[in-house]
């Protein structure tokens, strides 16, 4: 297996798109990501995109060639990767692998997803399907309603807060204050997600990630031609992924997902890392609670104590680890699609030191930890700077 | 949400009368059942096994936002329940007047659970009471 590298990266901005379709989504990425790259269209050997329901959002499935079509890449081999809301990080751990194996050499990973033709209940509606179509969907439950299920239970067995929850999403929007891409450009205090309105008990609305236009795009490229096209290549240290069952009550646990600490484990084994070396993560805060649980799978806290260290701000930008420095799901939006592939982005911008006023000082090694559903599939990134 | 009559009538005996299965090759319990047991895959024995419906509310949230189709019922209560006989299973708290927990004893009951406007089907299924 060759060593992979990230080569190039693109974001579009955040947020509600109404200007853009998906075709447009599609080439501001991609065409961002090859000029970052400073590589021609036609060097690209082959595209995997992640994108999660289009057909349900608008109607448009096939969008792997239309992400190709729309790029110039020209007659490539384009694959779309369907995993939920680890569509992108399931994409882009395909493009690991094609580079890996030596399949393909120059390889685009996207993520992209347009959510917001489509009123409120259709969105809930087309997000649903990551969860069981025939028992959950059919009781009117929602994602909102499946991590409120998982919050309730965290709360009852660990003592955990809705203002602790609510710390999450303050955090996160703050540092998407930082970040020109992201949708939400507005502090907010721990009173202000109490107040808002509730959604599906005790999860409020500024507890929830947003509906959000958008798409990411990524150049890989095997390691030992990188710094052909890039002063600063980051190496995928690790490339990791589990599943778990599709129904939230057939868990082991709703406390912890365990396809996301049998993928982080398995990640840092092969990056040969502990959670202790990583100096910034981008994690899968879908809900507020989603990040305390993923703080406590991937290992950077105890069971049980990662609400309180949240809540004590050692996860803030240059704390004992800088989490969600992009502003995460909550504030930078959540294209679900795109999200896996955005994360590696920021990830990538941290690593370079090109963060601006968000930038982790010194960071060296970064992780991405991307969901889908209420935990079926997680996808576990090590991204490291190579010197 | 579309439903498809035909999906309703699939799985109309497990919704009516909590109708799940057992692998006789581990003793595992499942509701709703499956045709391979998660422990055993390719070696499951599955036989059927009706729950008797009656267990604890293990979590709980109130949808206050709903998906399409459910805009009438909202706010309603859903909750996971440990059934006595193991598995966990989603459904409907049916309002009685009666405080809803983490810990609170339930009841199956059959209930109307969604109505496809004036002419179309009526959805019939388990709801859970507390006890």
């Amino acid at each position: 297996m060759r060593d992979v590298a990230i080569i190039g990266v693109g974001l579009t901005k955040f947020g509600e798109r109404w200007e853009s379709g998906i075709k447009e989504l599609m080439a501001e990425a991609g065409l961002a990501a090859l000029e970052d790259a400073n590589i021609s269209s036609k060097d690209i050997d082959a595209i995997y995109g992640g994108s999660m329901t289009p057909g349900r959002f608008i109607g448009q499935e096939h969008v792997a060639a239309l992400m190709a079509d729309q790029l110039g890449l020209g007659n490539i081999p384009a694959t779309r990767v369907e995993n939920a809301c680890a569509s992108g990080g399931t994409a882009l751990r395909q493009g690991y692998m094609a580079v890996a194996s030596g399949l393909h050499d120059i390889v685009v990973v996207g993520g992209v997803e347009k959510m917001t033709d489509v009123s409120t209940g259709e969105a809930t509606t087309a997000l649903g399907g990551a969860g069981d179509q025939e028992w959950e969907l059919f009781q009117g439950l929602t994602f909102p309603g499946l991590y409120a299920l998982m919050a309730r239970r965290h709360m009852h067995e660990y003592g955990t807060t809705e203002e602790q929850m609510a710390a999450v999403a303050v955090k996160n929007h703050e540092n998407a204050y930082h970040n020109k891409y992201a949708q939400f450009h507005r502090r907010i205090t721990i009173d202000d997600v109490l107040n808002s309105k509730m959604v599906a008990d005790p999860l409020k609305l500024l507890d929830c990630s947003p509906i959000t236009d958008g798409a990411a795009a990524i150049v890989l490229a095997p390691m030992d031609v990188a710094k052909k096209y890039n002063d600063t290549p980051i190496l995928i240290a690790a490339s990791e992924q589990a599943s778990d069952t599709l129904r939230l009550a057939d868990r082991e646990s709703l406390t912890s997902i365990k396809a996301a600490r049998i993928a982080s484990q398995k990640a840092y084994e092969h990056a040969k890392v502990t959670p202790k070396d990583i100096d910034v993560a981008e994690v899968h805060d879908c809900f507020t609670i989603a990040e305390i649980i993923a703080m406590e799978d991937l290992g950077f806290f105890k069971k049980g104590e990662a609400a309180k260290a949240i809540e004590e701000g050692r996860t803030a930008i240059n704390g004992d680890i800088s989490v969600n420095t992009s502003g995460g799901l909550k504030g930078c939006g959540h294209p679900v699609g795109a999200t896996g592939i955005k994360q590696a982005v920021e990830i990538t911008w941290q690593l370079r030191g090109e963060a601006e006023g968000r930038q982790v000082a010194g960071a060296e090694i970064g992780l991405t930890h991307n969901v889908g559903g209420s935990g079926a599939t997680a996808v576990v990134h090590i991204l490291k700077r190579v010197n | 949400m579309e439903k498809s009559p035909a999906d309703l009538w699939r799985k109309v005996r497990s919704r009516y009368i909590l109708l799940g299965n057992m692998c006789e090759n581990c003793g595992a319990r499942y509701f709703p059942p499956r045709l391979v047991c998660r422990n055993c895959g390719r070696n499951s024995k599955m036989k059927d096994l009706r729950f008797k419906g009656t267990g604890e509310i293990y979590s709980y949230t109130i949808i206050r936002s709903p998906p399409d189709g459910f805009e009438d019922l909202a706010p309603y209560t859903v909750a996971l329940i440990k059934l006595d006989e193991g598995p966990i299973v989603e459904g409907h708290i049916v309002d009685n007047g009666k405080p809803v927990q983490i810990g609170t004893r339930v009841r199956a009951v059959l209930r109307r659970i969604y109505k496809e406007g004036d002419e179309g089907l009526i959805y019939y299924q388990y709801k859970f009471e507390p006890v």
